[in-house]
């Protein structure tokens, strides 16, 4: 398959007066060109710092990306300096966040602000923007948008602020989008038009997707690979279907049997997972899951087992195999 | 156990809620402030609690869940309309009698990080009301606050902590344990769960029911996740800028739901299956909540209502009962 993004061995903490945090702790993944790759995990757990180390957009101080490479178009990103890194950032690589309203200068009108993101990154003539901001707006479903391109972002709802963003961040075209929980702040009848676009756009554009997220439905509509993150390390990665067909970490499995269902028939009990996730700033010294493991074993306690293939297409860290220890279904 | 829930479906109402509207004004100007609207946050609504039993309220952002369990409360006070609490009627109190009706009922907030007192330990935020309503005091009430600890899953001997010491599921049992400390018969639990993560929140729910269970208690349990309410709940409501448009029991309301606002929304969860979910069909629906400043004429639901007829610009439906106590407000059910 056509590799477009490598991540190897990515580490980021942060220096802080408590002590170093370890957010990220390794970890190497591909992204493939035109898939769509979702990172899920809880929260803490690494998800925004991973992806912000690409572009390196994390705060220094008191973060720092100790180590590791992101090999990009031939070029590690990690060691591009700062003019060339901001042609490929917002360019070719595009970032929506979780917050659209954080993100969008409540003192510039729409227009303006997606205008000037085609104007500096695609040298268009003033005039040649805002027709293209339009059709933008028009692409991503913003009724009536020759007229509201004028409005400021307080005037539009969550959702429509969010399709902005998502407009800003196709504007230049990208090869890779990455997308911070775009959905989480809103409604489910809204994040299921936004889910409806995306997955619309992606086809008409082929660009690749990482989607960012909590929630294990939104994923399994959406994305072609998942990666489960815990404490700062990849746990799991698998095909969609495979990770929830036959989930190979303790963690995901937990995950998946502790979220009620819509389509099963209700459970007396849920199911789970006991325990709080690991502290960064100490974190443990065996396997992070061991804690809140049904299955540990002594050795879980000791050492941090390192992820490896266990089907294929199909990546766990653990030391035990847990299809040998439970049930088909239970 | 659920069944003894279950058995309770028909027992005794504990709560009527009858026409409940509930407006805040809009005003302007700065020196002579003068009131150019009203902001219809609830809108005339009427609803049951059965005594033991949980009903789930659902709806988007903004329709008005909360300020109908604050209403209910009498935290504010209604516009208009009834809320009848073991047949007497609260927004007919005032003062020390509306004060011990309330010791009855509490409310468990969404955000476990705002609504604890970050100067206060959690022995003192647990005892307050044990303090307030002359239950326990001294050796007595610490001993009780240790007890409503243990209740909840935490560690009595966390009684000298702060806030800031705990997760955010910790704090939810801390908040959980407080409302429980003047023995309610009925708690509002508004989005208990939302701001806590996904490995945490079925600890909370298994909580909350086993709480249930063990001390008779009845829940209004207000959420926006449908899977999590549809686990939870005897009986469901489902609420559209600031009124109600559908109520039956849960597997009815989930198995068979009439109205159009409902079936869209059933339709937007997703399910955790890339199998199911390769395959579903979604009701997407156009646009956005209009403003409850400005609600449309007729069915509120008008705008974004894929089966609107002609009548449903011009008048309201009723919420009526279309049979076995499955209420709903539509005219396709006229
Ligand atoms: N500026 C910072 N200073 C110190 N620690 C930080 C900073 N930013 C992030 N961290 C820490 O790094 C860890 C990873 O954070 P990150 O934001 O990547 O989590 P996340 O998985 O995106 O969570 P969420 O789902 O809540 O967004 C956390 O423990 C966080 O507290
Ligand atoms: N004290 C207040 N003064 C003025 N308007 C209010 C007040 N409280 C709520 N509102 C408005 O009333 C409407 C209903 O708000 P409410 O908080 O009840 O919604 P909700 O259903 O609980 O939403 P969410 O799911 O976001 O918590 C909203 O438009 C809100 O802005
Ligand atoms: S390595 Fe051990 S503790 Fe970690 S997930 Fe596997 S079995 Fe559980
Ligand atoms: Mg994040
Ligand atoms: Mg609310």
């Amino acid at each position: 398959m056509d590799t477009l993004l490598e991540v190897k061995d990515l580490r980021t903490q942060f220096f802080t007066q408590d002590g170093v945090v370890h957010a990220v702790n390794g970890i190497s993944y591909e992204l493939h060109r035109g898939e769509t790759l979702a990172i899920v995990g809880e929260s803490g757990c690494g998800k925004s710092v991973s992806v912000l180390s690409l572009i390196r957009l994390i705060p220094q101080p008191p973060g720092k990306i100790v180590g590791g490479e992101v090999w990009f178009d031939g070029q590690d990103l990690l060691k591009l300096d700062e003019d060339d890194l901001r042609r490929i950032r917002g360019n070719r690589i595009a970032m929506i966040f979780q917050d659209p309203m954080t993100s969008l200068n409540p003192v510039l009108t729409i227009g303006q602000q997606v205008e000037e993101a085609l104007q500096l990154h695609l040298g268009m003539s003033k005039h040649q923007a805002r027709q293209r901001s339009i059709e933008l707006l028009e692409m991503v479903g913003i009724p009536d948008a020759a007229a509201r391109i004028d409005d400021y972002p307080h005037q539009f709802s969550g959702g429509m602020r969010q399709r902005v963003m998502i407009a800003m961040g196709l504007s230049c075209n990208p090869e890779i989008l990455i997308a911070d929980q775009p959905t989480t702040a809103l409604d489910v009848t809204i994040q299921a038009q936004i889910v409806d676009l995306v997955k619309r756009l992606k086809n008409e554009v082929g660009m690749a997707i990482i989607w960012i997220t909590h929630d294990l439905g939104v994923v399994a509509g959406l994305a072609e690979r998942v990666i489960v993150m815990y404490a700062g390390y990849i746990v799991e990665e698998a095909e969609v279907n495979d990770l929830y067909a036959d989930p190979r970490h303790p963690y995901t499995l937990g995950l998946l049997r502790s979220i009620p269902r819509l389509d099963r028939v209700r459970q007396e009990k849920l199911q789970p997972i006991e325990g709080l996730p690991p502290d960064l700033l100490d974190p443990p010294k065996g396997c992070p899951f061991a804690p809140r493991c049904k299955y540990r074993i002594d050795r879980c306690w000791e050492e941090n087992p390192p992820l490896r293939v266990v089907a294929p297409n199909h990546r766990a860290a653990c030391w035990i195999d847990v299809t040998d220890v439970t049930g088909a279904q239970d | 156990m659920a069944e003894t829930r279950g058995n309770n479906r028909n027992g005794d109402v504990l709560l009527r809620v009858e026409g409940l509207k509930m407006h805040f004004p809009i005003t302007q100007g700065i020196i002579w402030q003068r009131q150019v609207g009203s902001i219809k946050a609830v809108d005339g609504i009427d609803f049951y609690i059965n005594s033991g039993e949980t009903l789930g309220l659902v709806g988007e952002s903004g329709c008005g869940k909360s300020t109908t369990g604050r209403a209910i409360l009498q935290l504010y006070r209604p516009t208009a309309g009834h809320v009848y609490f073991q047949g007497v009627d609260l927004t007919q109190m005032k003062g020390e009698q509306l004060r011990r009706q309330r010791r009855k009922m509490q409310m468990i907030f969404q955000d476990p990080y705002a609504s604890l007192n970050p100067r206060m330990t959690v022995g003192n935020i647990v005892g307050e009301p044990l303090e307030v309503h002359n239950i326990a005091r001294g050796k007595e009430k610490r001993e009780r606050v240790m007890e409503l600890l243990r209740v909840v899953g935490l560690n009595p001997y966390f009684v000298n902590r702060y806030p800031h010491e705990f997760s955010g599921g910790q704090r939810q049992r801390i908040g959980i344990a407080r409302a429980l400390a003047v023995n309610p018969d009925f708690i509002v639990c508004d989005e208990p769960i939302s701001a806590l993560d996904v490995s945490i929140q079925a600890q909370i729910v298994n909580l909350l029911e086993e709480l249930q269970e063990q001390f008779g208690l009845t829940y209004l349990f207000i959420a926006h996740d449908l899977s999590v309410v549809r686990h939870i709940s005897d009986r469901v409501a489902v609420m559209y800028l600031g009124k109600l448009v559908e109520m039956t029991d849960r597997d009815t309301l989930y198995e068979n739901p009439l109205h159009p606002y409902t079936e869209a929304l059933l339709s937007a969860v997703p399910i955790p299956d890339p199998q199911v979910e390769a395959k579903r069909k979604r009701i997407i629906l156009e646009g956005d909540v209009p403003s409850p400043a400005n609600p449309p004429k007729g069915c509120n639901f008008n705008t974004r209502c894929p089966r609107a007829m002609d009548i449903c610009f011009e008048e309201e439906p009723p919420f009526k009962d279309v049979g076995d106590g499955h209420y709903v407000a539509c005219f396709l059910y006229e």
